[in-house]
């Protein structure tokens, strides 16, 4: 005969009831657990599927995801001529949070290298990849654009055109993807006005210089648009993505073009610790935080419940001391109910959570090992949860049995 | 000594609290049960009666006097001369004046675990726990909570309880209190055909006077002293 087992029954609904209650805060341990899987695999998903050897950033800079970074267009092209690299192309990212429908709308735009890349990588779950170089757009499901809806960015009407699925930046925010042309110009948008008024601020410049003043014709290119004045630099990309070819060692690769003093060069590797170290860990020492003081709290609560089950159990306790029951029963009686209590609790943490989280804005993400960690930590916690009780009940003397 | 004892105490005394508060309970408490005896222990409230029987049971140790039971001392004075909670559990049955079921357990379950304690399979247990409830007119409550069967009942599977091992000893605390006086005789008379099938030693606090014929031998305890008193006849004939 199994005594916890009996007292369980003898008491179910409470014993339920607590069992729920120490479900729903391991749910909640276990869910930023899953966060935080769910922060790296965001950070690192991009990363991955972009499958670039090697990222060439602006020197000096932990770009393009962690930081801000600019190259050149024209580093394609050097890239390009380096012996062992296949191909070389062109990176732009930048996150806008613009109206939509009168509400905001936060996404991350992806610049694809049209023509080389139409985006046949995306995980497409609807629609298709771009087909022309200008206006289309392919958006993630969490952006909660629809197929053949159109949105305005810019001076530009995009239309979408094909739908993702679990694409989103490391900050979290669903991602679109246009033609570097695009990206771009929804990047440097400017208003009418604004161009306007720039140029008048040129002319008036213009006014001071000499040179502006004896060659009148010099004066007339300054009309004309940004992107064609030979004194002012183009738009730039965020970084060049390479692909280095079979043969080639990528690391030697890396080495010449870190040679060149206004780039960085990571590797995909090397790129997805910026992201996973830089911008993800403030996040991971944040929730570890709240998940040792969740843990903690749980225990303190599972022991204070498994204190007071004890406590309406200690007459019986002293009882089965008086018939002569060695500390050993009273022992598993306690620690029995304690682990059932932990297992149950876990169970329904997992239950529960495999319903709840995938309803969360971001991904929480449980992963095996991590689910067998708390597996072992909410024994251990069950254990110490149930030493205070066993404490009490191995001090209790048998005549108490006579007593009340 | 030769002699088959079931339980032997000699000047056994006990001295709850200290101080202005001291109160000796017992005093010089000296008594021999044979195997085979069962002895009523009567005696006024606060006689000490209570006091001499968990004394006895190994759960309220004397202040000083010695215990022996089965001819193995067990106590002296405060001190076990042996593992108490085993010997307890090989060798005496208990029936107290209240409280003594398990509340998360049902009878049969109160009785069964006293027998699994000691080692019996539980198939075998359970049969045993059946056959004693039966034994004692509460087979049909087998199954009920303790909690919905009435004080008589309760008791009954106490005493169930007390049988299941076999032991020894049988220490009993007005066991009859909440039964009629037809269920008290035959309580009585269960502990008296066990002690005597068995070789077990019973002590029987009781204020039953229309049982004590049952009773091999009657003490009396008043003031924390045990008095013989004088035969049975000499006793009813009193009343
Ligand atoms: N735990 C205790 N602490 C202090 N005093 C106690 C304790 N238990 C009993 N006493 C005292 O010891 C004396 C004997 O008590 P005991 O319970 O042995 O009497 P009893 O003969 O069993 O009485 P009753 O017939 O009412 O059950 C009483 O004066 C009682 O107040
Ligand atoms: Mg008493």
């Amino acid at each position: 005969m199994n005594l916890a087992a009996k007292d369980i029954q003898h008491n179910f609904g409470r014993f339920a009831l607590t069992a729920l209650g120490i479900g729903m805060l391991l749910m909640i341990v276990m869910g930023m657990g899953g966060i935080y899987r769910g922060l790296i695999e965001d950070a690192t998903l991009l990363v991955d599927r972009i499958g670039a050897d090697l990222w060439i950033v602006q020197r000096d800079t932990r770009g393009p995801f962690a930081e801000i970074s600019r190259v050149p267009r024209s580093l394609v092209y050097r890239a390009l001529a380096v012996p062992g690299v296949e191909s070389a192309r062109e990176f732009l990212f930048h996150t806008i949070q613009r109206q939509h429908h009168g509400k905001p709308l936060r996404m991350s735009v992806l610049g694809l290298s049209w023509p080389l890349d139409k985006g046949e990588w995306l995980p497409l779950v609807a629609g298709r990849p771009l087909a022309q170089n200008h206006f289309e757009m392919v958006a993630d499901t969490s952006l909660g654009l629809r197929l053949g809806e159109q949105i305005a960015l810019g001076k530009d009407l995009f239309t979408i055109v094909g739908i993702t699925t679990g694409m989103v930046s490391s900050g979290g925010d669903g991602m679109a993807f246009v033609t570097v042309w695009d990206a771009q110009a929804i990047q440097f948008d400017m208003p009418g006005e604004a161009i306007r008024l720039e140029r008048a601020a040129r002319e008036r410049r213009s006014q001071t210089q000499d040179v502006f003043l004896s060659q009148p014709a010099l004066g007339e290119q300054l009309a004309r648009p940004t992107a064609e004045l030979p004194g002012i630099t183009a738009p730039q990309l965020s970084a060049v993505v390479v692909q280095v070819a079979h043969a080639a060692d990528s690391a030697r690769v890396a080495a010449v073009m870190a040679a060149w003093d206004d780039i960085s060069v990571f590797t995909r590797s090397g790129q997805e610790d910026l992201l996973v170290q830089g911008m993800v860990d403030k996040a991971r020492r944040q929730l570890g935080m709240f998940r040792v003081l969740l843990t903690a709290i749980a225990t303190i609560v599972m022991a204070l419940i498994l204190y007071t089950l004890t406590l309406d159990k200690l007459h019986s306790i002293a009882l089965l001391k008086l018939i002569g029951a060695p500390n050993r029963v009273i022992l598993g009686l306690i620690l029995q109910q304690a682990l059932v209590l932990g297992s149950v609790g876990y169970g329904i943490a997992y239950v529960v959570g495999q319903q709840l989280f995938p309803r969360f804005p971001r991904r929480v993400v449980l992963t095996n090992p991590d689910l067998v960690q708390l597996a072992v930590i909410v024994l251990v916690i069950s254990v110490l949860a149930s030493l205070v009780g066993i404490w009490k009940a191995l001090r209790v003397e048998p005549n108490e049995a006579l007593m009340g | 000594m030769s002699e088959r004892l079931a339980i032997e105490t000699r000047s056994l005394k006990k001295v709850y609290g200290s101080g202005n508060t001291e109160i000796v309970a017992m005093h010089d408490a000296t008594l021999t049960v044979r195997r085979g005896e069962v002895i009523a222990l009567l005696g006024p409230s606060g006689a000490g009666k209570s006091t001499f029987l968990t004394a006895v049971g190994l759960i309220n140790p004397p202040t000083s006097g010695q215990i022996a039971i089965g001819n193995v001392p067990v106590l002296d004075g405060p001190r076990p001369l042996v593992n108490l909670r085993r010997f307890r559990r090989q060798h005496i049955g208990y029936v107290f004046q209240k409280s003594n079921l398990i509340p998360f357990l049902n009878a049969r379950e109160n009785v069964q675990v006293a027998l699994e304690l000691n080692g019996a399979p539980p198939r075998a247990a359970r049969r045993r726990a059946l056959d004693l409830l039966a034994e004692l007119g509460v087979a049909d409550r087998a199954d009920h909570g303790t909690s919905m069967l009435s004080g008589g009942q309760q008791q009954r599977v106490a005493i169930a309880r007390a049988l299941a091992n076999q032991p020894s000893v049988i220490l009993a605390d007005e066991p009859t209190a909440a039964l009629d006086s037809h269920r008290g005789r035959q309580v009585m008379e269960l502990f008296q055909r066990v002690a005597h099938q068995h070789g077990a030693g019973v002590i029987v606090v009781t204020h039953d006077h229309r049982t004590l014929d049952v009773f091999d031998t009657i003490y009396e305890m008043e003031d924390g002293v045990i008095r013989r008193m004088a035969p049975l006849s000499t006793v009813l004939s009193t009343r």
